[in-house]
């Protein structure tokens, strides 16, 4: 499954549905689709929307679908610069705990067996196993 | 994915979440807590018992709206998390932040 998302955060909740309702039957258990790849692609695409492409309705963001063997694997990417996943702090500590942003890759790789990011950082993939 | 906005008997605002809260909805779901507070209202409820989801952004607002509502002198609380939910909060450590009971009847018997 391939699919382009305008940049527009209002369109994040209805990609994630359309990836969602389109999986196999039996790909994941019901309870991981329903929250961990819902929450998890949400927080890609809206990533990849906010700062990847600056919210410009003109650009788009690319989700892409693999199937394997028990396995899912989402790829999210976008044309801007990408960024250094290492650089991030940890949104945990005390003196983090009452920003507003800076939570998002934290979930993601707290929700998902896998995440890897490609070397200009402007694309993800989530691997989620059966189970 | 909608809000649900009531007040109760004693002035408690309590506000429903359905379907998720999110990046692309979250600003919705600050205006009215926003407008609430402008009005005079001070004890705020967010029932999450209708709620699939909840990304950092939505996450965010709640972590936004709570100083705002301290700073005013009012108290909010969070209620109907399910399982997933409530590990959200716990491994972000915002179960630390927020007062969260089982229902929104427990945080309306809380105030």
């Amino acid at each position: 499954m391939k699919l382009d998302v305008p940049s527009d955060l209002g369109m994040v909740g209805d990609a994630v549905e359309l990836v969602a309702s389109h999986l196999p039957p039996g790909t994941l258990s019901p309870r991981r689709i329903s929250f961990n790849l819902r929450t998890a692609l949400a927080e890609a695409l809206g990533n990849a929307i906010r700062y990847g492409t600056g919210e410009d309705p003109a650009r788009v963001v690319s989700i892409s679908v693999e199937l394997g063997h028990g396995v899912v694997r989402i790829h999210v990417v976008d044309d801007g610069n990408g960024f250094d996943p290492s650089r991030l702090p940890d949104p945990t500590h005390p003196d983090n705990l009452e920003r507003e942003y800076g939570r998002g890759l934290f979930v993601i790789r707290h929700l998902v067996d896998d995440v890897a990011f490609n070397e200009k950082g402007n694309g993800i993939c989530l691997t989620l196993r059966a189970g | 994915m909608r809000f649900t906005l009531k007040k109760d008997k004693s002035g408690v605002v309590i506000v429903g979440v359905e379907g998720q809260l999110i990046v692309g909805n979250r600003q919705e779901l600050k205006q009215k807590v926003l407008d609430a507070l402008e009005e005079g209202s001070r004890k705020f409820i967010i029932d999450f018992s209708k709620t699939g989801y909840i990304d950092s952004s939505g996450l965010g607002v709640l972590v936004s709206l709570s100083k705002k509502i301290r700073e005013q002198g009012g108290e909010l609380r969070l209620a109907g998390l399910n399982a997933d939910l409530q590990t959200l909060f716990e491994l972000t450590k915002l179960d630390t932040l927020f007062a969260i009971t089982k229902t929104a009847e427990e945080a309306l018997a809380a105030f």
